[in-house]
Protein backbone atom coordinates (compact mmCIF):
# COMPACT_ATOMS: atom_id res chain seq x y z
CA UNK A 1 0.00 0.00 0.00
CA UNK A 2 2.76 2.61 0.92
CA UNK A 3 4.94 1.60 -2.31
CA UNK A 4 1.30 2.69 -4.45
CA UNK A 5 1.05 5.74 -2.15
CA UNK A 6 4.46 6.73 -3.38
CA UNK A 7 4.11 5.85 -6.79
CA UNK A 8 0.87 8.01 -7.34
CA UNK A 9 2.91 11.12 -5.35
CA UNK A 10 6.24 10.67 -7.60
CA UNK A 11 3.59 10.95 -10.45
CA UNK A 12 1.73 13.67 -9.34
CA UNK A 13 5.41 15.55 -8.99
CA UNK A 14 6.16 14.69 -12.33
CA UNK A 15 2.65 15.97 -14.16
CA UNK A 16 3.20 19.23 -11.90
CA UNK A 17 6.85 19.09 -12.98
CA UNK A 18 5.68 19.45 -17.09
CA UNK A 19 3.01 21.38 -16.48
CA UNK A 20 5.14 23.82 -15.04
CA UNK A 21 7.72 23.39 -17.80
CA UNK A 22 5.28 24.04 -20.43
CA UNK A 23 3.59 26.84 -19.24
CA UNK A 24 6.21 29.21 -19.33
CA UNK A 25 5.14 33.18 -19.40
CA UNK A 26 8.43 34.68 -20.55
CA UNK A 27 7.88 32.67 -23.26
CA UNK A 28 4.03 33.96 -24.33
CA UNK A 29 3.96 36.40 -27.68
CA UNK A 30 0.98 38.97 -28.56
CA UNK A 31 1.35 42.48 -28.72
CA UNK A 32 3.50 44.53 -26.82
CA UNK A 33 1.17 46.37 -23.62
CA UNK A 34 3.01 49.19 -21.72
CA UNK A 35 4.92 49.00 -19.21
CA UNK A 36 5.08 44.60 -19.70
CA UNK A 37 8.87 43.92 -20.38
CA UNK A 38 9.82 40.50 -19.45
CA UNK A 39 13.37 40.52 -20.84
CA UNK A 40 16.29 40.83 -19.07
CA UNK A 41 18.26 43.96 -19.53
CA UNK A 42 22.16 43.23 -18.46
CA UNK A 43 24.85 45.95 -18.16
CA UNK A 44 28.32 45.06 -19.31
CA UNK A 45 30.89 44.63 -16.50
CA UNK A 46 33.96 45.97 -18.24
CA UNK A 47 37.01 43.41 -17.59
CA UNK A 48 40.02 45.01 -15.24
CA UNK A 49 38.08 46.55 -12.67
CA UNK A 50 40.05 47.62 -9.88
CA UNK A 51 43.47 46.52 -11.54
CA UNK A 52 45.93 48.33 -12.76
CA UNK A 53 47.28 48.00 -16.03
CA UNK A 54 50.61 47.35 -16.55
CA UNK A 55 51.22 47.28 -20.43
CA UNK A 56 51.93 43.57 -20.04
CA UNK A 57 50.14 40.60 -21.20
CA UNK A 58 49.75 37.08 -20.26
CA UNK A 59 50.46 33.43 -22.44
CA UNK A 60 47.30 33.89 -23.96
CA UNK A 61 47.59 38.19 -24.49
CA UNK A 62 45.34 38.64 -21.66
CA UNK A 63 46.41 42.25 -19.92
CA UNK A 64 48.02 41.71 -16.65
CA UNK A 65 46.43 44.12 -14.29
CA UNK A 66 47.89 44.44 -10.20
CA UNK A 67 44.51 44.65 -7.88
CA UNK A 68 44.85 47.41 -5.90
CA UNK A 69 44.73 45.58 -2.92
CA UNK A 70 48.28 44.23 -3.46
CA UNK A 71 49.88 46.93 -2.38
CA UNK A 72 46.72 49.29 -0.60
CA UNK A 73 44.78 46.60 1.48
CA UNK A 74 43.15 46.94 4.38
CA UNK A 75 45.40 48.61 6.95
CA UNK A 76 48.69 48.17 4.18
CA UNK A 77 51.75 50.32 5.64
CA UNK A 78 52.52 52.22 2.57
CA UNK A 79 55.79 53.17 4.06
CA UNK A 80 57.85 50.00 3.54
CA UNK A 81 56.05 49.37 -0.07
CA UNK A 82 57.40 52.80 -1.32
CA UNK A 83 60.42 52.24 0.09
CA UNK A 84 60.87 48.99 -1.58
CA UNK A 85 59.45 49.92 -5.13
CA UNK A 86 60.01 53.89 -5.59
CA UNK A 87 57.41 56.69 -5.07
CA UNK A 88 53.97 56.29 -6.06
CA UNK A 89 53.44 58.02 -8.91
CA UNK A 90 55.88 55.89 -10.99
CA UNK A 91 54.02 53.18 -9.85
CA UNK A 92 50.77 54.67 -11.24
CA UNK A 93 52.55 55.46 -14.58
CA UNK A 94 49.99 54.16 -16.55
CA UNK A 95 47.69 56.11 -15.21
CA UNK A 96 46.79 59.32 -16.82
CA UNK A 97 44.40 61.57 -15.14
CA UNK A 98 42.44 64.06 -16.89
CA UNK A 99 39.26 64.11 -15.20
CA UNK A 100 38.22 67.65 -13.85
CA UNK A 101 40.06 68.95 -10.51
CA UNK A 102 39.75 64.97 -9.04
CA UNK A 103 42.82 63.85 -7.51
CA UNK A 104 42.69 59.51 -6.88
CA UNK A 105 40.65 60.36 -3.24
CA UNK A 106 37.99 62.12 -5.38
CA UNK A 107 36.50 58.75 -6.46
CA UNK A 108 38.94 55.63 -4.06
CA UNK A 109 38.58 54.83 -0.97
CA UNK A 110 41.37 54.60 1.66
CA UNK A 111 40.83 50.74 1.33
CA UNK A 112 41.45 50.75 -2.67
CA UNK A 113 39.46 47.95 -3.63
CA UNK A 114 35.96 50.52 -2.91
CA UNK A 115 34.92 53.60 -4.69
CA UNK A 116 33.28 56.01 -2.26
CA UNK A 117 30.53 58.78 -2.79
CA UNK A 118 31.63 62.45 -1.60
CA UNK A 119 28.78 61.86 1.04
CA UNK A 120 31.13 58.87 2.60
CA UNK A 121 29.29 55.79 1.30
CA UNK A 122 31.61 53.02 -0.13
CA UNK A 123 31.06 50.14 -2.04
CA UNK A 124 32.83 47.66 -4.27
CA UNK A 125 34.02 48.32 -8.22
CA UNK A 126 31.42 46.31 -9.76
CA UNK A 127 29.55 49.35 -8.89
CA UNK A 128 31.55 52.25 -10.23
CA UNK A 129 28.41 53.69 -12.44
CA UNK A 130 27.21 54.61 -9.51
CA UNK A 131 30.12 56.64 -8.63
CA UNK A 132 29.98 58.28 -12.47
CA UNK A 133 26.33 59.23 -11.87
CA UNK A 134 27.45 61.65 -8.67
CA UNK A 135 28.51 64.08 -10.83
CA UNK A 136 26.99 63.20 -14.17
CA UNK A 137 23.38 63.25 -13.85
CA UNK A 138 21.84 64.29 -17.36
CA UNK A 139 24.33 61.49 -18.59
CA UNK A 140 22.88 59.30 -16.40
CA UNK A 141 19.40 60.61 -16.50
CA UNK A 142 19.73 59.75 -20.29
CA UNK A 143 21.31 56.60 -20.16
CA UNK A 144 18.34 55.40 -17.74
CA UNK A 145 15.82 56.52 -20.78
CA UNK A 146 17.99 54.60 -23.46
CA UNK A 147 19.38 57.41 -24.87
CA UNK A 148 23.59 57.68 -23.78
CA UNK A 149 25.19 54.89 -24.45
CA UNK A 150 25.54 52.10 -27.02
CA UNK A 151 23.86 48.70 -26.81
CA UNK A 152 23.12 45.20 -28.72
CA UNK A 153 20.48 42.68 -28.29
CA UNK A 154 16.48 43.28 -28.90
CA UNK A 155 14.32 46.39 -28.44
CA UNK A 156 11.71 44.72 -27.78
CA UNK A 157 12.40 42.89 -24.62
CA UNK A 158 9.47 40.47 -24.69
CA UNK A 159 11.25 38.96 -27.77
CA UNK A 160 14.82 38.60 -26.18
CA UNK A 161 17.46 40.15 -23.80
CA UNK A 162 19.78 43.16 -24.24
CA UNK A 163 23.32 43.99 -23.08
CA UNK A 164 24.01 47.93 -22.65
CA UNK A 165 27.53 49.23 -22.37
CA UNK A 166 28.61 50.27 -18.77
CA UNK A 167 30.02 53.71 -18.88
CA UNK A 168 33.45 52.35 -18.60
CA UNK A 169 33.24 50.65 -22.01
CA UNK A 170 33.24 54.81 -23.73
CA UNK A 171 35.10 56.60 -21.37
CA UNK A 172 38.01 55.58 -19.07
CA UNK A 173 37.67 56.27 -15.49
CA UNK A 174 40.76 58.42 -15.36
CA UNK A 175 40.45 60.16 -18.99
CA UNK A 176 36.95 59.95 -19.58
CA UNK A 177 36.78 62.23 -22.97
CA UNK A 178 35.43 60.50 -25.76
CA UNK A 179 38.62 59.64 -28.24
CA UNK A 180 37.11 59.68 -31.43
CA UNK A 181 39.59 57.20 -34.00
CA UNK A 182 39.82 56.56 -37.76
CA UNK A 183 36.46 56.89 -40.16
CA UNK A 184 35.84 53.47 -41.72
CA UNK A 185 34.18 52.57 -45.04
CA UNK A 186 34.86 54.75 -47.70
CA UNK A 187 32.18 56.31 -50.01
CA UNK A 188 32.77 54.92 -53.64
CA UNK A 189 30.40 56.72 -55.46
CA UNK A 190 30.03 56.20 -59.36
CA UNK A 191 30.32 59.86 -60.01
CA UNK A 192 33.52 60.48 -57.62
CA UNK A 193 37.13 59.73 -57.91
CA UNK A 194 38.60 57.86 -55.45
CA UNK A 195 38.88 58.85 -51.89
CA UNK A 196 41.74 60.24 -51.44
CA UNK A 197 45.57 58.40 -49.65
CA UNK A 198 46.32 61.97 -47.43
CA UNK A 199 44.42 62.21 -44.18
CA UNK A 200 44.19 65.09 -43.20
CA UNK A 201 44.59 65.24 -39.41
CA UNK B 1 5.26 37.66 -121.19
CA UNK B 2 4.80 35.89 -118.32
CA UNK B 3 6.39 36.94 -115.05
CA UNK B 4 7.60 33.52 -113.06
CA UNK B 5 7.15 35.73 -109.72
CA UNK B 6 4.46 38.74 -110.21
CA UNK B 7 5.50 41.80 -108.21
CA UNK B 8 2.82 40.78 -105.61
CA UNK B 9 4.23 37.82 -104.87
CA UNK B 10 7.54 38.70 -104.69
CA UNK B 11 6.36 41.72 -101.98
CA UNK B 12 4.45 39.26 -100.30
CA UNK B 13 7.81 37.19 -99.73
CA UNK B 14 9.29 39.75 -98.57
CA UNK B 15 7.10 40.87 -96.28
CA UNK B 16 6.75 37.21 -94.91
CA UNK B 17 10.18 36.82 -94.52
CA UNK B 18 10.51 40.11 -92.81
CA UNK B 19 8.00 39.71 -90.20
CA UNK B 20 9.26 36.53 -89.32
CA UNK B 21 12.42 37.59 -88.55
CA UNK B 22 10.48 40.96 -86.65
CA UNK B 23 8.95 38.11 -85.14
CA UNK B 24 11.81 36.00 -84.11
CA UNK B 25 13.64 39.18 -83.12
CA UNK B 26 10.70 39.98 -80.92
CA UNK B 27 11.05 37.13 -79.05
CA UNK B 28 14.26 37.04 -78.81
CA UNK B 29 14.88 37.29 -75.06
CA UNK B 30 12.98 34.04 -74.52
CA UNK B 31 16.16 32.12 -75.21
CA UNK B 32 18.28 33.96 -72.53
CA UNK B 33 15.79 32.63 -69.81
CA UNK B 34 18.12 30.85 -67.51
CA UNK B 35 20.93 32.98 -67.70
CA UNK B 36 19.44 36.88 -66.27
CA UNK B 37 16.31 36.10 -66.26
CA UNK B 38 13.82 32.83 -64.86
CA UNK B 39 10.25 32.07 -66.09
CA UNK B 40 9.43 31.84 -62.81
CA UNK B 41 10.70 34.75 -61.77
CA UNK B 42 9.09 36.93 -64.55
CA UNK B 43 5.47 35.24 -64.08
CA UNK B 44 5.80 35.87 -60.19
CA UNK B 45 2.73 37.67 -58.60
CA UNK B 46 3.05 40.97 -56.78
CA UNK B 47 4.50 40.30 -53.33
CA UNK B 48 0.73 41.35 -51.98
CA UNK B 49 -1.03 39.06 -54.37
CA UNK B 50 1.25 36.07 -53.54
CA UNK B 51 -0.27 33.11 -51.16
CA UNK B 52 1.30 31.76 -48.50
CA UNK B 53 2.15 28.46 -50.98
CA UNK B 54 2.89 31.04 -53.56
CA UNK B 55 5.71 32.95 -50.92
CA UNK B 56 6.73 29.61 -49.76
CA UNK B 57 7.78 28.64 -53.56
CA UNK B 58 9.24 31.99 -54.26
CA UNK B 59 11.43 31.89 -51.07
CA UNK B 60 12.48 28.36 -51.73
CA UNK B 61 13.32 29.22 -55.50
CA UNK B 62 15.27 32.72 -54.24
CA UNK B 63 17.15 30.54 -51.95
CA UNK B 64 18.32 27.87 -54.63
CA UNK B 65 19.16 30.87 -56.95
CA UNK B 66 21.24 32.50 -54.64
CA UNK B 67 23.07 28.93 -53.97
CA UNK B 68 23.86 28.61 -57.42
CA UNK B 69 24.95 32.20 -58.24
CA UNK B 70 26.72 32.96 -55.21
CA UNK B 71 27.39 29.72 -53.75
CA UNK B 72 26.00 30.40 -50.11
CA UNK B 73 23.39 28.93 -48.45
CA UNK B 74 20.79 30.82 -46.97
CA UNK B 75 17.62 31.60 -45.47
CA UNK B 76 14.95 33.96 -47.06
CA UNK B 77 12.19 34.62 -44.82
CA UNK B 78 8.95 36.53 -45.24
CA UNK B 79 8.55 38.57 -41.97
CA UNK B 80 5.59 40.32 -41.17
CA UNK B 81 4.43 43.22 -39.39
CA UNK B 82 4.18 42.65 -35.38
CA UNK B 83 0.75 43.59 -34.69
CA UNK B 84 0.60 47.15 -32.38
CA UNK B 85 4.20 48.42 -33.34
CA UNK B 86 5.05 51.56 -35.11
CA UNK B 87 8.64 51.72 -35.90
CA UNK B 88 10.83 55.09 -34.72
CA UNK B 89 14.41 55.62 -35.11
CA UNK B 90 16.24 58.50 -33.46
CA UNK B 91 19.88 60.01 -33.67
CA UNK B 92 21.61 61.99 -31.10
CA UNK B 93 23.52 64.82 -33.07
CA UNK B 94 25.69 65.68 -29.91
CA UNK B 95 26.76 62.22 -29.86
CA UNK B 96 27.49 61.38 -33.90
CA UNK B 97 31.38 61.08 -34.39
CA UNK B 98 31.41 60.81 -38.08
CA UNK B 99 32.84 57.35 -37.64
CA UNK B 100 30.53 55.37 -40.18
CA UNK B 101 30.68 52.16 -38.40
CA UNK B 102 26.98 52.12 -38.82
CA UNK B 103 27.44 52.61 -42.88
CA UNK B 104 30.03 49.79 -42.43
CA UNK B 105 27.51 47.75 -40.24
CA UNK B 106 24.64 48.12 -43.12
CA UNK B 107 26.69 47.20 -45.86
CA UNK B 108 27.53 44.02 -44.09
CA UNK B 109 24.41 43.44 -43.01
CA UNK B 110 22.14 44.06 -45.80
CA UNK B 111 24.65 42.19 -48.29
CA UNK B 112 25.49 45.16 -50.26
CA UNK B 113 27.43 44.90 -53.43
CA UNK B 114 31.16 44.72 -52.24
CA UNK B 115 32.81 46.75 -55.07
CA UNK B 116 30.61 50.15 -54.70
CA UNK B 117 31.01 49.67 -51.10
CA UNK B 118 27.34 50.61 -50.94
CA UNK B 119 25.46 51.37 -47.91
CA UNK B 120 21.93 52.56 -47.27
CA UNK B 121 23.51 55.14 -45.03
CA UNK B 122 25.29 58.34 -46.11
CA UNK B 123 27.36 60.31 -43.11
CA UNK B 124 27.61 63.96 -44.03
CA UNK B 125 29.99 66.25 -42.51
CA UNK B 126 28.57 69.60 -41.82
CA UNK B 127 30.47 72.68 -40.43
CA UNK B 128 29.50 73.69 -36.98
CA UNK B 129 27.48 77.00 -37.14
CA UNK B 130 25.40 76.02 -40.87
CA UNK B 131 23.23 73.31 -41.55
CA UNK B 132 23.81 73.55 -45.42
CA UNK B 133 23.45 70.20 -46.51
CA UNK B 134 24.63 71.37 -49.93
CA UNK B 135 27.91 72.33 -48.71
CA UNK B 136 28.26 68.90 -46.75
CA UNK B 137 31.24 66.39 -47.64
CA UNK B 138 30.51 62.27 -47.48
CA UNK B 139 34.34 61.64 -48.84
CA UNK B 140 36.02 62.70 -45.77
CA UNK B 141 38.37 60.11 -44.10
CA UNK B 142 41.31 60.30 -41.76
CA UNK B 143 40.90 61.09 -37.67
CA UNK B 144 37.20 62.29 -36.90
CA UNK B 145 36.03 63.54 -35.05
CA UNK B 146 37.44 66.63 -36.65
CA UNK B 147 36.69 69.97 -34.41
CA UNK B 148 35.24 72.04 -36.78
CA UNK B 149 32.62 69.41 -38.23
CA UNK B 150 29.59 67.80 -37.33
CA UNK B 151 27.97 65.06 -38.63
CA UNK B 152 24.64 63.67 -39.72
CA UNK B 153 23.76 59.90 -40.83
CA UNK B 154 21.06 60.33 -43.76
CA UNK B 155 19.22 56.72 -44.04
CA UNK B 156 15.49 56.34 -45.01
CA UNK B 157 13.08 58.13 -43.19
CA UNK B 158 10.51 55.67 -43.66
CA UNK B 159 8.24 58.77 -44.34
CA UNK B 160 4.42 58.45 -43.53
CA UNK B 161 3.81 60.67 -46.57
CA UNK B 162 6.26 59.12 -48.91
CA UNK B 163 6.72 60.73 -52.32
CA UNK B 164 9.39 57.50 -53.81
CA UNK B 165 5.69 55.63 -53.04
CA UNK B 166 3.27 58.09 -54.51
CA UNK B 167 5.73 58.31 -57.88
CA UNK B 168 6.13 54.21 -58.40
CA UNK B 169 4.50 53.59 -61.60
CA UNK B 170 4.21 49.96 -61.08
CA UNK B 171 3.36 49.62 -57.15
CA UNK B 172 6.53 48.17 -56.49
CA UNK B 173 7.01 49.84 -53.51
CA UNK B 174 4.64 50.78 -50.38
CA UNK B 175 4.19 51.33 -46.70
CA UNK B 176 3.77 48.90 -44.47
CA UNK B 177 1.75 48.26 -41.55
CA UNK B 178 4.63 49.26 -39.00
CA UNK B 179 5.49 51.84 -40.82
CA UNK B 180 8.52 50.54 -42.69
CA UNK B 181 8.34 51.50 -46.73
CA UNK B 182 9.58 48.72 -48.63
CA UNK B 183 10.46 47.46 -52.15
CA UNK B 184 9.57 44.22 -53.73
CA UNK B 185 12.49 43.56 -55.89
CA UNK B 186 10.90 41.04 -57.98
CA UNK B 187 8.47 43.74 -59.51
CA UNK B 188 10.70 46.81 -59.68
CA UNK B 189 11.19 48.19 -62.89
CA UNK B 190 14.09 49.84 -62.42
CA UNK B 191 12.54 53.36 -63.73
CA UNK B 192 14.07 55.02 -60.42
CA UNK B 193 11.45 58.03 -60.21
CA UNK B 194 11.49 56.97 -56.51
CA UNK B 195 15.04 57.63 -56.44
CA UNK B 196 14.60 60.99 -57.76
CA UNK B 197 11.56 61.63 -55.41
CA UNK B 198 13.37 60.69 -52.26
CA UNK B 199 14.37 64.51 -50.75
CA UNK B 200 16.38 62.43 -48.90
CA UNK B 201 18.61 60.77 -51.39
CA UNK B 202 18.02 57.58 -49.64
CA UNK B 203 17.26 55.27 -52.31
CA UNK B 204 19.69 53.31 -53.96
CA UNK B 205 19.65 51.36 -57.84
CA UNK B 206 21.51 48.31 -58.43
CA UNK B 207 23.23 49.44 -61.43
CA UNK B 208 25.12 45.83 -61.72
CA UNK B 209 24.52 42.73 -60.38
CA UNK B 210 26.12 42.70 -56.83
CA UNK B 211 29.46 40.93 -56.51
CA UNK B 212 29.66 39.46 -52.64
CA UNK B 213 32.12 36.46 -51.68
CA UNK B 214 30.09 33.35 -50.45
CA UNK B 215 31.60 33.30 -46.81
CA UNK B 216 30.68 37.42 -46.42
CA UNK B 217 27.02 36.71 -47.86
CA UNK B 218 25.02 37.14 -44.39
CA UNK B 219 22.43 34.03 -44.54
CA UNK B 220 19.80 35.46 -42.54
CA UNK B 221 17.21 37.11 -45.11
CA UNK B 222 13.89 38.40 -46.06
CA UNK B 223 11.98 38.66 -49.18
CA UNK B 224 11.43 42.41 -48.65
CA UNK B 225 14.77 43.25 -46.57
CA UNK B 226 18.06 42.46 -47.33
CA UNK B 227 18.03 39.04 -49.25
CA UNK B 228 20.67 40.07 -53.11
CA UNK B 229 19.08 42.31 -54.85
CA UNK B 230 19.19 41.73 -58.79
CA UNK B 231 20.75 44.01 -61.26
CA UNK B 232 18.59 46.68 -62.18
CA UNK B 233 16.22 47.15 -58.95
CA UNK B 234 15.87 49.77 -56.76
CA UNK B 235 17.04 49.15 -52.99
CA UNK B 236 16.95 51.34 -49.61
CA UNK B 237 17.07 50.92 -45.72
CA UNK B 238 14.16 48.99 -44.34
CA UNK B 239 15.27 49.46 -40.71
CA UNK B 240 16.78 45.65 -40.83
CA UNK B 241 12.89 44.62 -41.01
CA UNK B 242 14.50 40.82 -40.89
CA UNK B 243 15.69 41.79 -37.19
CA UNK B 244 13.54 44.57 -36.19
CA UNK B 245 10.34 42.44 -36.95
CA UNK B 246 11.93 39.83 -34.50
CA UNK B 247 12.45 41.95 -32.13
CA UNK B 248 16.19 42.90 -32.63
CA UNK B 249 17.63 46.18 -32.95
CA UNK B 250 18.87 47.46 -36.03
CA UNK B 251 22.59 46.50 -37.38
CA UNK B 252 23.53 49.80 -37.87
CA UNK B 253 22.23 50.72 -33.84
CA UNK B 254 24.44 47.72 -32.70
CA UNK B 255 27.30 49.39 -34.86
CA UNK B 256 26.87 52.02 -33.19
CA UNK B 257 29.99 53.54 -30.73
CA UNK B 258 28.75 56.04 -29.57
CA UNK B 259 24.92 54.96 -28.82
CA UNK B 260 23.51 57.67 -30.71
CA UNK B 261 20.97 55.76 -32.08
CA UNK B 262 17.51 54.97 -30.47
CA UNK B 263 15.16 52.91 -31.95
CA UNK B 264 11.83 51.14 -30.59
CA UNK B 265 8.08 51.23 -30.82
CA UNK B 266 6.27 54.41 -30.88
CA UNK B 267 3.42 53.57 -29.32
CA UNK B 268 5.21 52.43 -26.03
CA UNK B 269 5.00 54.81 -23.95
CA UNK B 270 7.92 53.48 -21.92
CA UNK B 271 10.28 52.31 -25.26
CA UNK B 272 12.95 54.46 -25.15
CA UNK B 273 12.46 56.10 -28.72
CA UNK B 274 9.37 58.08 -26.97
CA UNK B 275 11.52 59.16 -24.15
CA UNK B 276 13.64 60.73 -26.51
CA UNK B 277 10.88 62.32 -28.35
CA UNK B 278 9.21 63.81 -24.83
CA UNK B 279 12.09 65.12 -23.60
CA UNK B 280 14.78 66.01 -26.14
CA UNK B 281 14.92 68.97 -28.73
CA UNK B 282 13.91 66.63 -31.74
CA UNK B 283 13.59 68.19 -35.36
CA UNK B 284 12.79 66.30 -38.97
CA UNK B 285 15.09 67.10 -42.07
CA UNK B 286 13.45 68.66 -44.35
CA UNK B 287 10.19 69.62 -42.38
CA UNK B 288 8.91 71.80 -44.36
CA UNK B 289 8.58 69.63 -47.41
CA UNK B 290 5.69 67.45 -45.50
CA UNK B 291 6.94 64.22 -45.71
CA UNK B 292 6.61 63.31 -42.35
CA UNK B 293 9.52 61.03 -41.40
CA UNK B 294 9.96 58.30 -39.15
CA UNK B 295 13.54 59.18 -38.23
CA UNK B 296 14.50 61.53 -36.03
CA UNK B 297 17.78 63.86 -35.13
CA UNK B 298 17.94 65.14 -31.75
CA UNK B 299 20.30 67.30 -29.14
CA UNK B 300 22.06 66.40 -25.66
CA UNK B 301 22.01 70.09 -24.67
Amino acid sequence: MSRLLLGIAALALLLVGCNQGFSDPSREFGPPVAGKKSGVVTIHQPAGLGLLDTDRRDIHGAPIGIACATCHGAGADMEPIVKELGNPEQMHATITLKHGENTCASCHDTDRSKLRLANGTTFPMSDAMRLCAQCHGPQKRDYDAGSHGGMTGYWDLRQGPRTRNHCLDCHSAHDPAFRGGEAVHPVKDRFMSAPSETHHD
Amino acid sequence: MTDFVSRRTLMKGAGATLGAAAFARALAPLTEFGETLDMQGMLQKHYKELSTEDMHGVLRRLEEKTKEEYGAEVFIDDVRPIPDVQFGYALNLSACIGCRKCAEACHEENNHDRATNNSYIRVLAIDKGTVDLAFSETDYDGFVPQKDKYYMPVQCHQCDNAPCVKVCPVEATWKEADGIVVVDYDWCIGCRYCEAACPYHARRFNWSKPEIPAEEINPNQAYLSNRVRPQGVMEKCTFCLHRTRKGQMPACLEACPTGSRVFGNLLDPESEIRQVLLNKRVFVLKEDLGTQPRFFYFFDE
